[in-house]
């Protein structure tokens, strides 16, 4: 086997500190090995020489040793196609990265970096030629999660032509934008930017919509996942129904409405909000007085039944069951969302006891037209107009005694618009925010802080508020400090807002461990690379979108989910995909058939195989393994090994050090 | 005297065996920050962890290596899932055993280094190396 071994100057970076005429010198003396050198061996020149010397020299495998493999391994291999050798037939010796830019001494980082390179050849003596393998791309995309960014992305990737599935858990799509009155800095109406594209999606021929549905299930692998969704029982035919809404003006029940932030009531039979999409009902089973009495006496024919009794359509089923859908997909988006904070870890402001401290998203109601007060700025308690309105700012943000250390990037921008709309509702009302810093990083953001402040007359005080307690009169007690001015305030106020951060959804762990996606110490998702891969996780195939990876206002998620929308288009391009050739292999004359590997395996990827002599083996399932090696290290026999890492590989360079 | 004299011009030979996701990747950060650390550690290349066979611990022992690191992902970053967990299930047991046979506990280290953490890259990197010197040349299995 003649082995070619290029050791590269990188201009200086590398020559400087170590001598690469010695390092070559010392290679050229092993059997079978030959050494050169070049300035830069990842130029159009280094690469050709290669070419050329792999051709002349007849090279069965070459070693670069240059920068890091994570930068130019995949260079070199396209140089290795060129000259006609396979692309696995290369090793890279890290002489920049851990050698000449980590160490000053001459002679101990020149022997390093022989070492280094003894070892890659080494381990190509022993390498084979690998093909990767080539899949079929499923093309339809799972988007898990129907808010602004998952809607989104559905319609991107439909507009391209290709199939979606939307899975939603509420009974709507829309998710909280569909919950805000107004947007910042533009005070769009929320609901009328976001209703056309939730009407858009439903629509539109390739996407497929389950709403009060829910992944159960992911497996497979980048091209080909296979999903399990229950989309439960909602007692409502959806194909009968026609959305007239007697059933809900029948139904006698009335509980707190979840949309409303239990500001308002719904009935038992229900849609969230009156522009829902699909504009179904659902019963909602733990309520209803039919559900209940059946449980009560399963044998009864049930009381109530009236909106089954007044029913046009005959939609209602009472003896509906949830549907286990199984489809298959080629890549699947992530755009759960989040939830707001619950700020009843917050004695000193009530921790919840007090009816006229709401949160941003109840004022956010009571701000709407549609809301439970019609837009009427009323205080949850008496009904009474609320004149005085303090607002708290950072609220379950930048506080790392709650578990919240981080900044929830909203919150600044839409207490200002909250501060604004109820000038613009009530022109005389006091506002009062209460802030540790201003954060308005943003186009047109700043300057709508400052309108807010100038033209409304908003009055901001930096400081946190200490306690909050009621009064006699119904009233509200505020204190604080106004840290600007060196002095304590108290002020009493109608009606106190909380500006909740953005915290995790709390689906999130079990839905990233299901697919294959990390998250950070706040539960949200970890992209694959925090700048330059946003929208990718570390498993091929899924993407995330919206403020499941962190929090985001609408034009980012907006944004972001048109990101992964982009790569699952790019994805769906291809007609087959060329996967890694790094796989564990099994040799079935030595496997014992323990199935050491089956346990340890994360992927499911082993799979049990009777020989002709009925003893039964281990098998790779190739397309679901991903290469780890975890299974090789748990093999007995040594039966297992992992393709371009075998277990001679890895001793050869051991050995090589001696 | 002498003998102590040879620990302190003694020059161990190490070898990092690491995750290519994680610590790999964490090591490379060392070198773009242009860290310094001692130059005994040659770096092997696995795709995760769970990678390492105590095989590997043995022929490196047994091959005139005086100190072998194991470096992962933390817990809960593994690329591949489970893969660090299993590698440290593996690790102590195997540890265990190499310290009855009479080993000495400083030449088998094991350590959680993510791809941003060049820092403690460096720092294992120095201490191993402290550490082994201190503990002298690896004659115990030959």
């Amino acid at each position: 086997m003649k082995i070619g071994v290029f050791v590269c100057h990188c201009g200086t970076n590398i020559s400087a500190v170590i001598d690469v005429q010695k390092v070559v010198n010392d290679l050229a003396k092993m059997p079978g090995v030959f050494a050169m050198d070049y300035k830069f061996m990842c130029s159009d020149p280094g690469q050709n020489m290669i070419i050329s010397e792999i051709k002349q020299k007849k090279l069965d495998a070459v070693i670069v040793a240059a920068c890091s493999p994570c930068l130019h391994e995949l260079t070199f291999r396209n140089t290795l196609i060129r000259g006609g050798l396979n692309p696995y037939m290369l090793e890279i010796a890290n002489i920049r990265e851990q050698d000449s830019w980590v160490h000053t001494d001459r002679d101990k980082a020149t022997e390093k970096a022989v070492r280094l390179a003894k070892m890659a050849v080494a381990k190509a003596k022993r390498n084979q030629p690998l093909f990767p393998q080539e899949v079929s791309v499923e093309k339809s995309c799972l988007v898990i999660g129907g808010g602004i960014a998952g809607i989104q992305a559905a319609i991107d990737i439909s507009s391209a032509g290709y199939q979606t599935v939307i899975v939603e858990k509420e009974p709507s799509i829309g998710g909280k934008m569909a919950m805000f009155d107004k947007t910042f800095p533009t005070l769009d109406c929320s609901a009328c930017i976001l209703t056309p594209k939730m009407v858009q999606a439903s629509q539109s021929k390739k996407v497929k919509i389950y709403t009060y549905s829910e992944v159960e299930e992911i497996g497979g692998y980048v091209g080909n996942f296979n999903a399990r969704i229950r989309v439960k029982a909602r007692s409502v035919n959806m194909e009968k129904c026609t959305g007239c809404g007697i059933c809900w003006q029948k139904c006698p029940v009335k509980v707190n409405s979840e949309f409303e932030q239990n500001l308002g009531p719904r009935k038992a039979v229900y849609v969230p909000f009156a522009q829902a999409v699909p504009n179904v009902p659902v019963i909602d089973c733990v309520n209803c007085t039919y559900y209940r009495s059946k449980r009560q006496n399963p044998e009864s024919k049930g009381l109530c039944r009236i909106c089954e009794k007044f029913c046009p359509a005959g939609a209602i089923e009472f003896d509906q069951k949830d549907k286990i859908i199984e489809e298959k997909f080629g890549a699947v988006i992530v755009a759960t969302g989040f939830s707001a904070f619950d700020h009843k870890v917050y004695g000193e402001y009530g921790a919840g006891r007090y009816k006229d401290v709401v949160t941003a998203l109840q004022f956010e109601r009571l701000l709407n037209s549609s809301g439970p007060t019609q837009g009427k700025i009323l205080r949850p308690s008496d009904s009474k107009e609320a004149r005085t309105i303090v607002f708290v700012q950072c609220v379950g943000s930048r506080d790392e005694s709650k578990g919240v250390p981080y900044c929830s990037r909203v919150c600044c921008m839409y207490t200002a618009k909250q501060a604004l709309l109820l000038k613009e509702h009530i022109p005389d009302a006091n506002a009062y925010v209460f802030y540790i810093d201003i954060r308005a990083a943003g186009k047109n953001y700043e300057e709508f802080i400052e309108r807010v402040q100038d033209e409304y007359g908003v009055l901001y005080l930096r400081g946190r508020v200490s306690k909050i307690y009621r009064t006699g009169d119904g009233a509200l007690l505020v204190r604080g400090a106004d840290t600007l001015s060196g002095t304590q305030v108290e002020i009493s106020a109608d009606m106190v807002v909380l500006a909740t951060g953005l915290v995790s959804n709390p689906e999130t762990v079990k839905l990233g461990q299901m697919i294959g996606i990390p998250y950070d110490k706040n539960r949200f998702f970890t992209e694959s690379h925090p700048k330059l891969a946003p929208a990718e996780t570390q498993t091929a195939g899924v993407f995330i979108c919206g403020a499941c990876q962190f929090p985001k206002d609408i034009p980012d998620s907006v944004a972001q989910a048109g990101a992964a929308a982009s790569k699952v288009l790019g994805l769906f391009s291809q007609e087959h995909l060329m996967l890694e050739p790094v796989l564990a292999c099994v040799n079935q004359k030595i496997c014992n058939g323990c199935f050491h590997c089956r346990a340890v395996c994360p992927y499911n990827a082993i799979d049990e195989e009777i020989l002709k002599d009925k003893s039964v083996v281990a098998r790779v399932i190739e397309s679901k393994c991903h290469g780890c090696g975890n299974c090789i290290s748990a093999c007995p026999v040594s039966a297992v090994d992992l393709k371009g890492y075998t277990n001679e590989q890895i001793l050869e360079q051991l050995q090589s050090l001696r | 005297m002498e003998e102590k004299k040879e620990k302190n011009g003694f020059e161990p030979r190490l070898v990092g065996i690491l995750c290519r996701w994680c610590s790999y990747q964490g090591a490379d950060l060392a070198g773009t920050s242009r860290l310094k650390y001692e130059p005994n550690m040659t770096v092997l290349r696995v795709p995760c962890s769970a990678r390492m066979s105590p095989l590997f611990l043995m022929k490196g022992l047994t091959s005139d290596i005086d100190g072998i690191l194991f470096s992962g992902c933390h817990p809960g970053d593994c690329h591949y899932i489970s893969g660090n967990m299993n590698a440290r299930r593996r690790f102590v047991i195997f540890k265990k055993l190499l310290e009855f046979a009479g080993m000495e506990p400083e030449r088998i280290q094991m350590s959680w280094c993510s791809a941003s953490e060049d820092k403690k890259w460096a720092d294992i990197v120095d201490s191993v190396t402290i550490e082994v010197k201190k503990t002298g040349p690896n004659n115990k299995f030959k």
